[in-house]
């Protein structure tokens, strides 16, 4: 008896026993595809979060002060932010962009307003510093900022709440009683979590020093380095100079700012959506150790009608390497296809958002779950099997 | 006379242990030459099927010898006891035993498949066997499309396709009703009339009596051994049938 002619056996005892089939494959199925996509859908959030936070610039850090109340000897001034931009003892800044920000400015255009969520004074740098390119029209120069000229940048939500279906350049916007002439609409950009990064406004520092948040302190200052790797080395260039200026003694170990870079917000951000991944591995595993044992109660439930069909064929002098071959046979053909049907599942399921999130397939994650799928299929339906081939026929025949 | 088709010497066969043991067979003792047509009678419980399976090299003894074919069947390795069940035991069980959802072409096909014979080939010898027990037209029924009579004609036919030297029934007609009981033995009878050696367990009188050679079973030892007929001529029952056909045949020339 040749291997093809054992193969058609198999898959004449597979079409035989349709429902069992059917259901061992759709339990190897679910197991398979759920591990893919959960684990999917952990890299996807992952990989949501390390692009946001590289979109803010991976070669820039931000300072950010920390003192309460804006005490006038712990806050960032635009003279810190100045002395920021030496060659000598900072030869690794490439630009330096003081912010202010106002989250309670409101756009008045012929009647309609709109409440900017966030109102952005800065210096043209800003523009490069923070990965946010102007889209149309121009951005301001910084002749515009020393003359305090009133002109802005809006984001995109602001352009259609205000001009739905008219182009905004050189129109003249109402804020905070000051008319201000948009010159440029900021490129589209992805949200960061609940704020929508699109409803802003950006215009000279001093424009908006003036008319929203007075001469005080600065909210910020965006810091970017010559060179990605040289994020570290500007990083510590900055905090001499501002320790310096704010008279902060080298050895003291609070600082009354604090500086962020993307890189390290994105090594810890990374871990935790690795936990996350863990963690959804880990549930995925679960749900395929669950659906192992479903094929196993499946394929124990029909021990006792394999046990005896192995019998009647033992009795008619069929070789155990032949029946042995059979069932394994069986058993592998259901695993496989069952493991390439949720693979296939888990393909298509990744093709939609799940909890708002884009999943991204890890590679060895199919070959995880596939292998293990194999595994449970060869060994529960073949274990049986195995040892009913070993059994006199007559003990298979009466085995219940 | 050639080599007996199986001898049997001093088997004994104990199950359980202890307290629950049971002595189903106490020294059996006999010798079945070729085309004999042996009908083995008992009570319940007194050893039949026990024997029969032994004989089928489907169990093994507890002690004594069997001779199958002249060979020692205690020597055989796994793979020469399959080749024996398939070349030369056609075995028939009391409860059928046909492979579930499988039609019953492919049941009786099944033995030449582990023969090696090829699927043309194959097709064609289940299709004959089929037709030996007037079931060809059901070749393609399920074994639950079909009666309990039908189920063990099929059940024949598949213990008949390879040929073998030698044919064992434990109770074929212990399910069948009396019409269903008439086509099995008749097959029986074709059988043996074509040189067949048959071993048959009956609890029917009727049937025993159509048999060559009755052994008589009582508690695990043979009790009575008795020839009824010889052992060359075809069994009571084919004669009867040759006659009735004759006269047919006569009526029709008139
Ligand atoms: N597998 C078994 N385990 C224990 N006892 C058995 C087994 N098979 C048969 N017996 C016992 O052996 C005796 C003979 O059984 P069996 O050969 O089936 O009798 P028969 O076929 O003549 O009715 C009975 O007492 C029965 O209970
Ligand atoms: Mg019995």
């Amino acid at each position: 008896m040749n291997f093809f002619e054992v193969v058609r056996f198999s898959l004449r005892g597979l079409s035989a026993n349709k429902l069992r089939s059917a259901l061992t494959m759709l339990g190897i199925l679910i197991g398979v595809a759920a591990v893919i996509l959960l684990v999917a859908v952990g890299n996807g959030s992952a990989k949501a979060i390390s692009d946001r936070i590289e979109a803010l610039g991976t070669n820039t850090i931000t300072v950010m002060s920390t003192g309460r109340g804006g005490s006038s000897s712990t806050a960032l001034t635009k003279e810190m932010a100045d002395a920021l931009v030496d060659a000598e003892l900072a030869p690794d800044v490439k630009s330096v962009s003081p912010v202010v920000s106002s989250s309670s400015a409101t756009m008045t255009y012929e009647g309609s307003d709109h409440s900017v969520a966030t109102f952005v004074g800065t210096t043209p740098s800003w523009f490069a510093a923070s990965t946010t390119p102007v889209g149309k029209g121009t951005a301001f120069s910084a002749d515009d900022v020393d003359q305090g000229r009133r002109v802005v940048v809006i984001g995109q939500t602001v352009a259609e709440e205000l001009f739905p279906g008219v182009d905004p350049i050189d129109k003249q916007v109402t804020v905070g009683g000051a008319l201000f002439t948009i010159v440029g609409v900021l490129q589209e950009k992805s949200s960061t979590g609940f704020n929508d990064a699109n409803d802003t406004a950006v215009a000279p520092l001093t424009a908006v020093q003036q008319v929203l948040t007075g001469y005080g302190a600065l909210t910020s200052i965006i810091v970017e380095a010559a060179d990605p790797d040289k994020v570290d080395a500007a990083q510590s260039e900055v905090s001499t100079i501002l320790n310096q200026k704010l008279d902060v003694a080298a050895s003291s170990a609070s600082t009354p700012y604090r500086i962020q870079n993307a890189s390290s917000l994105l090594e810890t951000q990374t871990e935790t959506a690795d936990t996350f991944t863990t963690l959804l591995g880990a549930v995925a595993a679960i749900s395929l150790l669950v659906g192992g044992i479903g094929i196993t109660n499946i394929m124990l439930v029909t021990v006792t009608e394999r046990t005896r069909e192995i019998g009647i064929r033992k009795a008619l002098g069929a070789p155990r390497r032949v029946i042995l071959t059979q069932f394994l046979i069986e058993a592998s053909l259901l695993s496989v296809l069952g493991g390439a049907l949720g693979v296939a599942a888990a393909l298509i399921g990744s093709q939609f958002e799940i909890v708002g999130v884009k999943p991204v397939i890890v590679p060895s994650s199919i070959g995880y779950a596939v292998g293990v799928s194999i595994a449970i299929g060869l060994f529960f339906g073949g274990l049986p099997a195995a040892r009913a081939a070993r059994l006199r026929p007559i003990d298979a025949l009466r085995y219940e | 006379m050639s080599k007996p088709v199986l001898q049997v010497t001093d088997l004994t066969k104990i199950y359980g242990q202890g307290e629950a043991t049971v002595h189903a067979l106490r020294g059996v003792s006999a010798t079945v030459h070729r085309g004999d047509y042996v009908a083995i009678m008992g009570s319940s419980g007194s050893g039949k099927s026990t024997l029969m399976n032994i004989l089928g090299a489907l169990d093994i003894p507890t002690s004594g010898r069997y001779l199958l074919d002249g060979v020692d069947v205690s020597k055989l390795s796994d793979g020469q006891l399959a080749l024996a069940r398939n070349r030369l035991i056609g075995f028939i069980f009391q409860s059928f035993n046909l492979i579930p959802r499988t039609t019953a072409l492919a049941n009786v096909e099944l033995p030449l498949a582990y023969a090696g014979v090829k699927p043309k080939e194959r097709r064609r010898r289940a299709m004959e066997a089929l037709d030996v027990v007037g079931l060809a037209g059901r070749a393609d029924h399920e074994p639950n499309q079909l009666s309990g009579g039908q189920q063990q004609r099929v059940a024949v036919a598949r213990a008949l396709v390879t040929e073998p030297a030698l044919l064992l029934a434990d109770e074929p007609t212990g399910n069948l009703d009396s019409k269903s009981t008439d086509d099995v033995l008749q097959v029986f009878d074709d059988l043996s009339t074509a040189g067949r050696t048959i071993v048959i367990i009956t609890h029917e009188d009727e049937v025993g009596a159509r048999a060559k050679r009755l052994i008589r079973l009582v508690d695990g030892s043979i009790v009575t051994d008795v020839r009824q007929s010889p052992i060359h001529l075809p069994p009571v029952g084919a004669q009867h049938k040759a006659q009735g056909r004759a006269t047919v045949g006569g009526r029709h020339t008139l």
